[in-house]
């Protein structure tokens, strides 16, 4: 590929600075429905404001600008190598520009290595497709909303305030762990959010495949029509909780819920959860024939 | 003894009389001087000040200033990210909320000791600190987390900075101007706690949601 470091930062920039169009009218729609003068609007009014800002500075929408995931689609003839060393490049530059907040830790000696490049970080997936040029998608992923993050393994039994729930292996069972994972979640995740769930797998498999759910727009349908009626149940079961923005209580704690499932051995069936904050930072640049594009 | 949430404008330092009027869910825009604190603030202002049988020489400047600032005041949990300029004064460029609940084990004796009319960050504090807000007149205003522009925008001066060569940048003292810094009071005066009240209501929806 061609130098591309200047696009990759641009897609940083993009991700860091701006939410996605159907994130923002979501937002707008939620904050619409609160009840005039409650905390739920207040926090969405604040939240959309800040948006504003951002996008007019060119300032990160939130400090925490998290650990930049990039999943990478190319043509049989790209060098993944060369790509990986580029979007390195774009990364270290874009956190000198303060678009990103160096984040990568050294587990080992608790050192930030101040460029946000470290062993595993960012994090890569690269898959091949059947098309010519490239396609990179990226997400900024806080650690708030990372850390409500679960995995749970079916059957579970589930305890609320003492009484026992049974989780089993089927969708129902699905719908009660992920309605949990939501419920200990409470607004700490920085609520509302929007879900990736993994249905299968094994485990590190389930997660990755969770966060890639998190690319597709909210209000895309399910082509599998079992997973298309679990996220509307499920969207609809986790606004029944009314914990709301921040956790303030109000009708909208979740604004999408999105399912992939992979098959899965016959011992073992996982269901992989990535909470994702208000701030749903996705962005996707294309190269075909030599032409970047932004989506 | 609960009334629909209001919208107020405050300025610091706040009155005895001004906090115990707040009630959970209300809106409330601060301008005046905060000041800054995350973890190593905590620890140190227990261990040096308020747990220590006496002040050493070396803090005994900060302690007075921090007096100062923190009498009728707020502290803020949150670990920014600045930048100096070229002549040397410093911006805030994004200034988010941090998790508050880490300070639960000192924060009602910060609250006692420098008469604190309130705490800002954000997922709430425990019972311990509840408790402090109903005897000493405080109470916890929730920021909106990853709100960092808009809170950023709203310092409009940094005045001073304690600690940062001790603490680092994140954990040091700064003090800082704001003009309308937007938060939502969720625990009070009154024993009130949106977030235990949140949490329970939810826990009986969920416990409908997954019965059978």
């Amino acid at each position: 590929m061609s130098e591309l470091t200047e696009s990759f930062v641009g897609l940083v920039r993009r991700a860091a600075t701006d939410l996605p169009s159907d994130v923002e009218a979501a937002l707008y729609d939620a904050r619409d429905r609160e009840a005039p003068g409650s905390a739920a609007e207040g926090a969405l009014n604040t939240i959309l404001e800040n948006v504003d800002i951002a996008r007019d500075n060119a300032t990160p929408i939130c400090q925490d600008t998290g650990v930049p995931i990039f999943y990478v689609y190319h043509a049989a003839d790209v060098s993944t190598l060369d790509l990986r060393q580029q979007i390195e490049a774009a990364v270290a530059e874009a956190t000198e520009d303060s678009y990103l907040r160096p984040n990568a830790v050294d587990p080992v000696t608790g050192r930030n290595s101040g460029n946000n490049l470290g062993r595993g970080f960012p994090t890569f997936h690269f898959e091949e497709w059947d098309a010519e040029g490239v396609r990179v998608d990226l997400l900024l992923k806080g650690g708030g909303s990372e850390n409500v993050g679960a995995q749970y393994k079916l059957p579970y039994t589930g305890s609320i305030a003492g009484a026992a729930f049974d989780a089993g292996r089927d969708l129902d069972g699905v719908r009660k762990v992920v309605l949990d994972a939501v419920y200990k979640a409470q607004g700490k995740g920085c609520a509302p959010g929007v879900l990736g769930v993994a249905i299968g797998s094994d485990r590190g498999g389930g997660y990755v495949h969770a966060k890639e759910q998190l690319f597709r727009p909210l209000n895309d349908v399910n082509p599998v029509p079992a997973l298309a009626e679990l996220e509307e149940t499920l969207l609809r079961d986790a606004n029944a909780l009314k914990i709301g923005p921040m956790g303030f209580g109000g009708k909208t704690t979740l604004f999408g819920v999105k399912i992939g499932a992979y098959h899965r051995l016959p011992a073992c069936y996982f269901v992989s959860i990535a909470y994702n904050c208000w701030a749903l930072r996705r962005a996707t640049m294309t190269v075909q024939h030599g032409e970047v594009s932004f989506q | 003894m609960s009334r629909d949430p209001v919208t107020r404008h405050l300025t610091l330092p706040i009155s005895e009389e001004e906090v115990r009027a707040l009630e959970v869910g209300d809106t409330v825009f601060l301008s005046g001087i905060i000041v800054t604190g995350r973890d190593a603030a905590h620890k140190y202002m227990i261990e040096t000040f308020i747990r220590s049988s006496r002040v050493p020489d070396s803090e005994r400047d900060v302690y007075e200033e921090l007096q100062r600032l923190l009498d009728e005041g707020v502290i803020y949990h949150c670990g920014p990210v600045v930048r100096q300029e070229e002549d040397g004064e410093w911006s805030f460029v994004a200034a988010g909320p941090t998790t508050s609940i880490r300070e639960e084990v000192y924060e009602p004796e910060v609250i006692e000791h420098f008469g604190l009319r309130g705490v800002i960050g954000k997922g709430g504090m425990g019972p311990n600190t509840l408790r402090a807000c109903r005897e000493h007149g405080a109470v916890y205003f929730h920021a909106v987390g990853g709100a960092a522009s808009l809170i950023a925008d709203a310092v409009r001066e940094v005045v001073d900075v304690y600690k940062k060569d001790a603490f680092g940048v994140p954990e040091a003292f700064w003090v800082i101007q704001v003009q309308d810094f937007p938060v939502i009071v969720t625990m009070d005066t009154h024993g009130r706690s949106i977030h235990d009240e949140v949490e329970t209501a939810s826990e009986e929806a969920l416990r409908r949601l997954t019965a059978g």
